[in-house]
């Protein structure tokens, strides 16, 4: 369990992490989304240990960090950003190094290599050295490290960056395999990642929290900003604003493409227009030939919280 | 096993994996071969004082040649951060870093018993303990260039400026008994107090002494407590 309390970080004038809280439980996989720069990579440095907090704290497990640094660590995976590796060892010396200093050796070091290269599929590269392996297989090199000692936290600071498709999938899918017992924390600027892999979603922005939730939870809560797109022939431009005006809608943006005119309407999701839009062009004799309403995605959501503008 | 010990392996593992050892070990050798042999049919003494007066010589460049990727290299590359997240304390990681280059240069110095061996063969009336404390000085020499090297390579990412700043360093402590005739004289007997030679001839004579013992030691624990303060401050940075 991660428990932070309104932490703060700055290097020098600059504040990178301001007054953010959150708690993240077992068995959960949490994604946090921001730009590049928004604090997410600080945050995980701070869980880990390895920056100190400016201000507030942080409870990993019970513990406080400021006390028990060293006993929280024993308990976290940490795969840090741009996955460094000691490249001038073999894959096999690399894994034991680590499981050595995570106090396994010897039979259950056997075991714990087994899991892992079968995990994260080493076994073709365990007698490389680092440095001769592709970018794919030194990312999940890097996973392999982290989770060598089965940790009960695993923090992953972007961990598919590099991969191919094919790999993203896999390593996907052995993300969530591992959050049914462990509690993971990812980073990631790849919202389409984020969305499918994790449970729940932390969007950070300058150093600030602007939306916590599941997937379908953010998209609720910003669903009230829904577009509809209509697309009409046989209707002027006129004729369409005169519509919009008798029905009360407000209208964005009208187009003419062809014969056919494309507009955009916003409207409040709980007042659905559509049923009004299509009697009223019934009546004025108008063909409808496309009504799709656009209802706001996580990647909208995640542009107007970052840059404050609304597409 | 141990913190340290584990770091230390793999270091020593790493030192030697990559050429780096064999071509110290190999220059090392060589350089002070040609030096000791040089003068030592000469001079036509039974003892290795020559040996013991050129190898804090030679360590002046080679041990910062060792020691400056100790740290400077994880910093660079990022693996730091990766053992700063583990559950290791600073001070087991640099010791294991500074036992590893420690224990390189005892082999290098391990291979100048050859040296001994020629002069058992041709001299007479050695007197081994002052071998003996000549040896155990210039080993602790090497420990104390070994721990400012340790605290060079610890203070930036670059292996360079580390090797430059940790030469420096090094020169300071060894010409310190050079210039010792250019100051005044009030300061001359604390300026001798702090260069290595005085103390170094003094072991090299056969004389181990507790205040020299005390010199080297307490220079090693200040460089390497030094070390673990600039770790440290990459928390608060």
């Amino acid at each position: 369990m991660i428990k932070i309390n309104k932490l703060s970080k700055n290097y020098g004038d600059f504040k990178a992490v301001k007054s953010i809280s959150f708690e993240i439980n077992k068995g959960e996989i949490v994604g946090f989304l921001g730009s590049n720069g928004a604090g997410k990579s600080t945050t995980l440095k701070m869980i880990t240990g390895f920056l100190t907090p400016t201000s507030g704290n942080i409870h990993v497990n019970g513990l406080n960090i400021k006390d028990s640094v060293l006993d929280i660590q024993k308990d976290i995976g940490y795969l840090p950003e741009l996955n460094p590796l000691y490249t001038e060892m073999k894959v096999y010396d690399l894994l034991e190094f680590t499981a050595n200093i995570r106090r396994i050796s010897g039979p259950s070091f056997k075991k714990a290599l087994t899991k892992v290269s079968d995990q994260c599929g080493l076994n073709d590269v365990m007698h490389k050295l680092v440095s001769e392996c592709s970018k794919g297989y030194k990312q999940r090199i890097g996973l392999a490290c982290s989770m060598i000692h089965d940790p009960s936290i695993l923090i992953l600071d972007e961990p598919v960056t590099g991969l191919d498709p094919n790999q993203i999938i896999e390593i996907r899918q052995l993300i969530k395999n591992l959050g049914k017992e462990k509690l993971v924390l990812m980073s990631s600027h790849i919202l389409q990642e984020i969305q499918a892999t994790v449970d729940r979603i932390i969007i950070i922005n300058k150093g600030e929290i602007v939306a916590d939730g599941s997937n379908d939870e953010l998209l609720n809560q910003f669903k009230g900003k829904s577009s509809l797109k209509i697309e009409t022939s046989g209707s002027t431009k006129k004729d369409l604003t005169s519509m919009c005006k008798e029905l009360n809608l407000d209208v964005k943006n009208i187009e003419k493409k062809g014969k056919k005119h494309i507009s955009t309407i916003d409207f409040n999701k709980s007042k659905d227009p559509r049923e009004q839009i299509f009697s009223y062009a019934v009546k004025s004799k108008w063909i409808i030939t496309e009504m799709t309403p656009q209802s706001a995605g996580l990647e909208s959501i995640f542009r107007t919280l970052t840059t404050g503008n609304h597409e | 096993m141990n913190n340290t010990k584990i770091i230390f392996i793999k270091e020593l593992r790493s030192y030697f994996n990559s050429p780096m050892a064999y071509i110290f070990l190999i220059v090392f050798a060589v350089t002070n071969g040609y030096f000791f042999t040089n003068t030592f049919f000469l001079f036509n003494q039974s003892d290795m004082r020559a040996l013991f007066g050129i190898v804090p010589l030679i360590y002046l460049f080679f041990i910062p040649a060792i020691t400056m990727s100790l740290i400077a290299k994880e910093k660079n590359s990022g693996t730091m951060e990766v053992i700063s997240t583990m559950p290791i304390k600073d001070i087991e990681f640099i010791l294991g870093k500074f036992f590893a280059a420690l224990t390189l240069i005892c082999v290098g110095l391990i291979i100048t018993f050859v040296h001994l061996f020629t002069l058992m063969n041709v001299g007479t009336n050695i007197d081994f303990g002052s071998v003996f404390t000549g040896y155990l000085g210039i080993l602790l020499l090497g420990a104390v260039y070994a721990s400012i090297g340790t605290f060079a390579s610890s203070i930036t990412d670059n292996q360079v400026i580390s090797f430059i700043i940790s030469v420096f360093i090094v020169l300071i402590f060894f010409l310190m008994d050079k210039v010792i005739f250019f100051m005044p004289s009030y300061i001359q007997g604390l300026i001798q107090y702090i260069s290595v030679e005085f103390h170094l001839s003094n072991m090299s004579r056969g004389v181990i002494d507790t205040r020299n013992l005390i010199y080297f030691i307490s220079l090693i624990t200040f460089f390497l407590f030094m070390t673990t303060r600039v770790l440290e401050m990459r928390k608060w940075k």
